[in-house]
């Protein structure tokens, strides 16, 4: 099953400096695993060390935002396109301070905040 | 080092979103032709945070955006936000977020209503680069020229590093 792959050039370290990249996988996480088979460390770029999606990485599958369709559980199927696009956020505060007032984000960035 | 070197249009059409969108923090990108490094279609995007102190692009959007720049042969060589009480240098969230290294990363900061304060990075892994902002084409701008008072001349502008 083949599913293709947008990289960013931020993470084009990992696949030869490749823009699209082929993988496979029933689900999201799977295919990470896949891709990091071959493009070592790819996953661990997307993957928090808790095992969840990165709060400062976007994941699309197709024209959706996984975050929106089960994060690493998005189910995929063969021909699906997957773009991934770090996050453009910042801001005059630190993002901790800007959490706590963005109450409407934080089950969104939930596991992904003590990072920071 | 490098130089964002930008039109004086654009510079405009950037301050004016800033201070449309003051207090809260604006943002957007300015695509150009891939390898190009020439900053020429300006896109304001949505701050999704609508905050004050925080901005995010918009996820939907922003997939939207770079899939248009991806069908015409851009890249963003811009990408701008605004600080509205502070100084237009990046924030550690700035720094620690950013990832698009290629990028000219734009701040504006709108804490002074009569002041034009616009600054220009490159931040790789995390490490902020300061780097002179050449606006070329400028119409002479009396307050531009007292604030600045950096190698103005009725053609170009260039607003110098600050030094930090």
């Amino acid at each position: 099953m083949a599913i293709e792959v947008r990289i960013p050039t931020i993470l084009r370290n990992y696949t030869g400096g490749a823009k699209v990249v082929e993988g496979s996988g029933d689900t999201l996480s799977e295919l990470l695993s896949d891709l990091d088979a071959r493009h070592s460390g790819l996953r661990g770029r997307l993957i928090t060390e808790e095992g969840g999606l990165h709060r400062f990485v976007n994941v699309y599958v197709n024209d959706e935002d996984v975050r929106f369709l089960g994060a690493l559980d998005t189910k995929l199927s063969d021909g699906d396109t997957v773009t991934i696009l770090p996050a453009v956020a910042g801001g005059a505060f630190g993002f901790a301070a800007a959490a706590a007032i963005l109450g409407h984000r934080a089950a969104r960035a939930a596991s992904d905040e003590q990072r920071l | 080092m490098g130089v964002l070197t930008i039109d004086r249009a654009i510079v405009d059409a950037i301050l004016a979103h800033a201070r449309r969108d003051h207090p809260d923090e604006a943002c957007g990108v300015v695509a150009g032709p891939v390898g190009s490094d020439k900053p020429v279609r300006h896109i304001p995007m949505l701050n999704a945070a609508r905050s004050m102190t925080f901005y995010e692009f918009d996820s939907m959007e922003y997939l939207r955006v770079w899939r248009e720049m991806d069908d015409r042969d851009e890249e963003a060589v811009v990408i701008y936000h605004s600080h509205t009480a502070t100084e237009a240098y990046p924030s550690r969230s700035d720094a620690s977020i950013a990832g698009w290294p290629e990028a000219h990363y734009l701040l504006v900061s709108t804490r002074d209503p009569a002041v034009e304060e616009i600054r220009s990075f490159r931040i790789v892994d995390g490490a902020v680069t300061e780097e002179p902002v050449r606006i070329v084409d400028a119409t002479v701008d009396p307050h531009a020229v007292q604030t600045y008072m950096f190698g103005q001349s009725p053609a170009t502008v260039d607003y110098e590093c600050s030094g930090r």
